[in-house]
């Protein structure tokens, strides 16, 4: 993530209806190439298969890893035994492994306790976020200027884990839920893309506005906002996927394991898998209904993102320069 | 040091920010500034909940550095503690078991520079050649995908594949005895954290060089074509030369976190490949304040780590300018 994005969202917007009167409609992703430009050579049978071939291949290798856990995860735990510890196709279907988590005290909570942190979580940074990009946006504001550049000097120095322990510490949110928020509110990044955004709006939407009467948060709420869909969008989900997939925060600041979200489970339920592995007692060590269950612990940590990626990704083939340079 | 974004339209006197000039005027600007403030009361409203987060949480913990120079026990807290100097510096640099921290976190680094890149580039020249946009589109999707699953679920993705008892384990090896575990050799410490980083990351850096191809002129190709330039000449002339900037600018934000760089991939795996190979400074920091409760020297570990992190981004960028690049900021 970086202060880039003010320079790769403004060569972005820039370079934007250029793009879009390329002869072959080319955003990344976006409307069908049509035609081989005439000056292209054909290409010899034997690239084409190879193209394919590769195409195939990454395809596979992203998506396999996702299926063998799906799949191991809907089969009974006697059929994972056979099959030497994972399965390829749910033969005996089961959802006993699902049935196991969510009635169990544990993940159960951990499940609920993360999807709280989600919707608490980006909601909190989003509000935060959007004020202060929009206030940001908006040209000759006293004091703007000094409040980026702080931004751009905490992004490039970011306080280590130990100072923002005791912060934290300090502030008494130790073992708190907030603890899990707080500290990661504005994500520098996501703060500039926001604010990119907002100055391409056309600024005469201002000016009439302003000539009705209505103030800044009236602007910001009935204006900006509706405009800003996509991009909104794209943030929330930013920052949704980082509180979904953050596991360190609540080791860190939460003692009590019976409070921690999904995803510092899972990294207790995944190290003791590696370890276990490692004292050379692969299989035996982890009994085949606990591999059923990680499975499905993991299968559960995924799908949420699964589920919303799908509606939030064609906003990021509209803006991906800007979107994407996320690390 | 500015932003690169900054709003084309308004001019230094316009800019607020632009406060230096101050002494040269005191008084009308002091009125002017006034004025300024109640204009933009709301907007100053806006910006409190952020400021604030930024004042407490970012700068608030730059300044609890200090303990640093401390010898910070917990108990009596900062206040309270006993002032060290520069002993805990000592200490560190002192400390073998630091330098090796350091050596793996900027070889690891430097080894996935080298390999992180090549490999987007490669797929996202491909998948520019697709002609067809809709399997282009799936595709990008797909590779995007495990950049937002977490660590830990990648971890445990990449070892139901690949791992003791894995899939391709067990149709390579035929169901036979003798495997390799990949997750635990020492050895394969390095090229499996790439493996893993590629694995997840690729499509990400994926995207954005697409989307820099996708920006790269038609009519370059054209004329290169009609001088007679095959393809493989148009990709070092035209579509290198095109994509760059961006490829730079990748590099630098990988670079600035270097000294970061897989925090939470390494500690998920230290304990199985072994500290000895594995031990990174972030893990050397969080490891000597949780483990060994010696906060002061985790502390100037982490202080340290900032700083050269700090010194390496921005020289980066004067590199990139020299060269005529965008870089990250200006």
């Amino acid at each position: 993530m970086s202060p880039a994005t003010g320079a790769t969202a403004r060569r972005a917007k820039d370079s934007g209806p250029k793009v879009s009167r390329m002869p072959n409609g080319r955003m990344p992703g976006g409307r069908t190439k049509a035609r081989r430009p005439a000056w292209q050579e054909e290409p010899r049978a034997l690239t084409t298969a190879g193209k394919v071939l590769a195409t195939v291949l990454i395809t596979v290798a992203v998506v396999a890893p996702f299926w063998v856990v799906l799949a191991t995860s809907l089969s009974s735990s006697r059929q994972v035994t056979a099959d030497g510890g994972y399965s390829l196709w749910p033969r005996e279907f089961s959802l006993h492994a699902f049935h196991q988590i969510l009635t169990g005290s544990t993940a159960g909570r951990a499940l609920v306790m993360s999807l709280l942190l989600v919707v608490v979580g980006t909601a909190v940074s989003l509000a935060a976020t959007v004020l202060l990009a929009y206030a940001l946006a908006r040209p000759g504001v006293i004091g703007g200027g000094w409040v980026l550049k702080m931004t751009l000097i905490a992004f490039l120095f970011p306080p280590g884990i130990i100072p923002a322990y005791l912060v934290v510490d300090n502030l008494g949110l130790i073992d708190s839920y907030p603890s899990l928020v707080l500290p990661v509110v504005v994500d520098v990044f996501n703060l500039v893309v926001l604010r990119g955004f907002f100055q391409g709006l056309p600024g005469e939407l201002f000016e009439a506005a302003r000539l009705d009467g209505a103030g800044e948060f009236t602007v910001l709420w009935r204006i900006v906002l509706p405009l800003s869909k996509s991009v909104i969008a794209v943030v929330g989900f930013f920052y949704g996927v980082t509180y979904w997939n953050d596991f360190f925060r609540a080791l860190f600041y939460l003692n009590d394991p019976g409070r921690w979200p999904l995803s510092t489970l899972l990294r207790l339920l995944v190290t003791q898998g590696v370890t276990a592995d490692a004292n050379g007692t692969t299989a035996s060590a982890l009994q085949d209904t606990s591999r059923t269950t990680l499975m499905a612990t993991i299968v559960l940590a995924v799908v949420p993102v699964l589920v919303v990626y799908p509606f939030v990704q064609r906003f990021f083939t509209k803006g991906v320069l800007t979107g994407a340079v996320k690390s | 040091m500015s932003l690169v974004g900054q709003r084309p339209g308004s001019t230094p006197a316009e800019r607020p920010g632009a406060a230096p000039e101050a002494p040269t005027a005191p008084t009308r600007h002091t009125v002017s500034r006034w004025q300024r403030v109640r204009r933009d009361r709301v907007l100053l409203l806006m910006m409190v909940p952020g400021v604030l987060y930024f004042v407490i949480f970012q700068y608030g913990a730059l300044a609890m550095n200090v303990i640093a120079f401390q010898h910070y026990i917990p108990f009596l807290g900062m206040s309270n503690s006993p002032w060290a100097g520069i002993s805990n510096f000592r200490t560190l640099f002192g400390d073998p078991g630091f330098w090796q921290a350091v050596w793996h976190t900027v070889s690891l680094a430097l080894f996935q520079l080298v390999f992180f890149i090549p490999v987007p580039l490669a797929v996202a020249l491909l998948l520019h050649s697709v002609l067809n946009g809709p399997v282009r589109k799936f595709v990008q999707s797909v590779v995007f995908l495990p950049h937002f699953v977490s660590w830990v679920v990648a971890i445990a993705l990449i070892q139901q594949m690949v791992g003791p008892t894995g899939v391709l384990t067990n149709l390579l090896s035929g169901g036979g005895d003798h495997v390799v575990n990949l997750f635990t050799d020492p050895s394969l410490f390095q090229p499996m954290m790439v493996a893993e980083l590629i694995w997840k990351d690729c499509g990400w850096a994926t995207v954005i060089f697409t989307a820099a191809l996708f920006q790269v002129d038609e009519q370059l190709y054209e004329s290169a074509a009609m001088d007679g330039a095959g393809p493989w000449r148009r990709l070092w002339h035209v579509t290198l030369p095109g994509v760059r900037p961006v490829v730079v600018l990748v590099l630098i934000m990988r670079l600035g976190s270097v000294f970061s760089v897989g925090f939470d991939q390494v500690l998920l795996q230290r304990d199985s490949f072994g500290q000895r190979v594995s031990e990174v400074i972030d893990t050397y920091v969080y490891y000597h304040a949780t483990v060994n409760g010696d906060w002061s020297v985790a502390a100037a570990a982490g202080l340290f780590k900032g700083v050269v992190a700090l010194v390496l981004v921005v020289a980066a960028n004067k590199v990139a300018h020299r060269l005529g690049e965008q870089g990250v900021y200006r």
